[in-house]
């Protein structure tokens, strides 16, 4: 397994556009992946889940892959938390 | 043959048959079923034929209103292959032994209650998003036909109850004439979408869809929001003519897009606009706006649950300042309190709000809202040319600490190395008497004013602009006003500066003529006006209404006033 903590830095948190081209880039890989706040974990392939959490500006969020593309995808997926600036 | 009013949204004239945009029928019956797989097998197949349907109207959307507006769709679809949806609804088939459509239903529903119950509008909003595409999904599952506007293949004008983003979205200019609903405003969602693509639309008929059928004629006059259905020869003709002469007058207001606006006898004058959002400033470029004379900085505050971030209100400042080039733009800062009410400020209800606590006033006191605007405003500055008006100006006091404010928050940022315009121009808005009273003193203080008529009027005639019983008062022209108007824009002449206006007077046939006499500056008004407004001061000559000045001023009632400028303008 694989895993990566960000800080999320934009500042309305995770909604709207960048959580839908997240879970679009997550939708590429076979990995199980998941999102992890606090004490919860969501599918990062579900764009109903992702924006259920209400992650706030400032949050801790982890990352986890699991399975054949583990790695490229927490490596794809840390560039896209950039490039629409999520987080780093 | 039946006529009916409604609210004209977007102008022009449409004739053409009815297409009747309805929901289908999406009831079903719950029933038990012997073989679950099949009824997954049933539930893919119209997820399936869903997400092509949505993949053709997302490329139609991108191909005729741009990326912005197809970014729903990413999301319906996305929607629609997420995991956490689909796998409950196939895990409800399988465990209670029930048919596609009722597990699918029982599902949605689950999930839009919670996104409606969320304390975050954008999440609420995803609400009409699930049940949007799971309509979509039930249809292919019952078989009945979802009705795609994109398909239409004939001239029509569309009626329905109203349209929602999906609808509109498909919308084939080539074929869609026009379209008259039962509900809506005139900045409800479809009437701003009519609006950029530029089709004719009535809404909030309250009863079109009962009163037209299937392929009957219709008229859809956007101009003055009137709908005819089955109308008679005479009509049609009288229609077909004011359709010709209004596409007669576009080409005409076309050809003066990119002319300055310049007087029969060579002066020049501002054209500007009043903007609400970045998305706006495109119309104002389209219409040949000189610059955006009014920039109504509350929606960034208003639909939110909290209030924006500094980084949020520059990204927007600069988006505008960017695309407006070196045009002048004029920020307004925040104008809420009073009857614009932000739930998330907890204000106390006052029992007269719009002589209480709003704009400026609140502003100065919560000066930690107020500040963050002006560093977003000041960062903003380097990116176009920006000039900045300060709202509900009573006294020269609240002036005075506004722009102290402003003056401390650009040390701070200078300090912290950040780069600022050195030529920001300062100003206030013009819209309490005591103030127009006093322009003279101002005007050695602010850089600008801009006269906000729909305020300076209704605290100079004492008359509530909501209240429809003393509406009369509501009198633009009455010398009472136009003295005011007159007193600032000399106080602002003798100082050399500039003195515009931002109200809904500045785009009015009657008031151009009469505030070119009394030598206002700049005109800012909604964006569509600008090019009649630029072609009736073609024909104008300042010097003559220069001579009718003292005239004017010297009237008794507006009535006077108005004939004497019909006479004197031939109108």
């Amino acid at each position: 397994m694989q895993e990566k903590t960000f800080t999320i830095t934009s500042s309305d948190g995770v909604h709207a556009r960048p959580a839908t081209v997240l879970v679009q880039k997550a939708g590429n890989f076979e990995s199980d992946i998941n999102l992890h706040y606090k004490e919860k974990a969501v599918n990062l392939k579900s764009i109903m889940g992702i924006m259920s959490l209400g992650i706030p500006s400032g949050a801790e969020v982890k990352i986890t892959a699991q399975g054949n593309d583990e790695e490229e995808a927490i490596q794809q997926l840390q560039e896209t938390m950039k490039n629409e600036g999520l987080g780093e | 043959m039946s006529h009916i009013k409604g609210i004209a949204a977007s102008s022009g004239i449409a004739i053409a048959k009815v297409y009747r945009l309805e929901a289908p029928d999406l009831s079903y019956n719950k029933n038990n079923v012997d073989v679950p797989e099949d009824e997954v097998k049933r539930l893919h197949e119209a997820l399936d034929i869903s997400k092509s349907e949505l993949e053709k109207i997302k490329a139609h959307t991108k191909k005729s209103l741009g990326d912005e507006h197809a970014e729903i769709f990413s999301a319906h679809l996305l929607v629609l292959s997420d995991p956490e949806l689909i796998q409950p609804i196939e895990d409800k088939i399988k465990s209670e032994n029930v048919n596609a459509e009722a597990a699918l239903d029982e599902t949605a529903n689950m999930f839009i209650d919670m996104f409606k119950n969320m304390d975050n509008e954008y999440m609420r909003e995803r609400a009409a998003d699930i049940q949007d595409v799971t309509k979509r999904v039930m249809a292919h599952l019952l078989g009945v036909t979802f009705p795609d506007p994109a398909l239409i293949n004939e001239e029509v004008v569309i009626v329905a109850d109203d349209l929602t983003p999906s609808d509109t979205a498909q919308l084939n200019k080539q074929y869609v004439k026009g379209f008259t609903t039962d509900i809506g405003g005139r900045t409800s969602h479809s009437a701003i979408m009519a609006r950029s693509l530029e089709i004719p639309a009535v809404v909030g008929t309250k009863e079109i869809t009962s009163k037209a059928e299937k392929d009957e004629t219709i008229i859809v006059d956007g101009i003055d929001g009137d709908v005819i259905v089955n109308p008679s020869e005479e009509e049609l003709e009288s229609y077909q003519q004011k359709m010709n002469d209004f596409e007669k007058q576009k080409q005409e207001w076309a050809k003066l897009k990119d002319e300055p606006t310049v007087t029969a006898d060579g002066t020049h004058v501002e054209l500007a606009a009043n903007i609400g959002t970045p998305d706006d400033v495109e119309g104002v470029l389209n219409n040949g706006g000189e610059g955006v004379g009014l920039y109504r900085t509350e929606f960034l505050y208003m639909g939110k649950s909290q209030l924006p971030t500094e980084e949020e209100q520059f990204g927007a400042y600069k988006s505008v300042l960017e695309q407006m080039g070196d045009k002048p733009v004029v920020v307004r800062t925040l104008d809420i309190g009073g009857d614009k009410e932000l739930d998330y400020l907890d204000l106390p209800k006052e029992l007269n709000p719009f002589l209480g606590f709003r704009a400026i006033r609140l502003c100065l006191e919560r000066d930690d809202i107020f500040r963050t605007q002006l560093r977003a405003l000041l960062r903003a500055s380097v990116h176009g040319n920006l000039k900045i008006m300060f709202p509900m100006i009573a006294t020269l006091e609240e002036f005075r600490e506004a722009k102290n404010m402003l003056d401390e928050e650009k040390l701070k940022l200078k300090e912290a190395g950040h780069d600022i315009s050195d030529d920001i121009e300062v100003g206030i808005m013009v819209e309490i008497p005591a103030t127009a009273m006093i322009a003279r003193q101002f005007a050695k203080e602010v850089d600008f004013f801009s006269i906000g008529t729909n305020d300076l009027i209704q605290y100079t005639m004492a008359a509530d602009r909501m209240n429809e019983r003393v509406s009369y008062l509501y009198q633009p022209y009455n010398p009472a006003i136009l003295n005011l108007i007159n007193n600032v824009i000399e106080a602002a002449h003798a100082e050399e500066k500039w003195a515009g206006m931002c109200g809904e007077m500045a785009g009015d046939a009657i008031a151009i003529p009469i505030l070119l006499g009394l030598g206002l500056d700049e005109f800012s008004m909604s964006a569509t006006s600008i090019l009649p407004a630029r072609t009736q001061l073609k024909d104008l000559s300042r010097e003559e209404m220069a001579s009718y000045k003292d005239t004017l001023l010297s009237m008794g009632t507006a009535d006077e006033v108005v004939a004497f400028i019909k006479e004197k303008t031939n109108q």
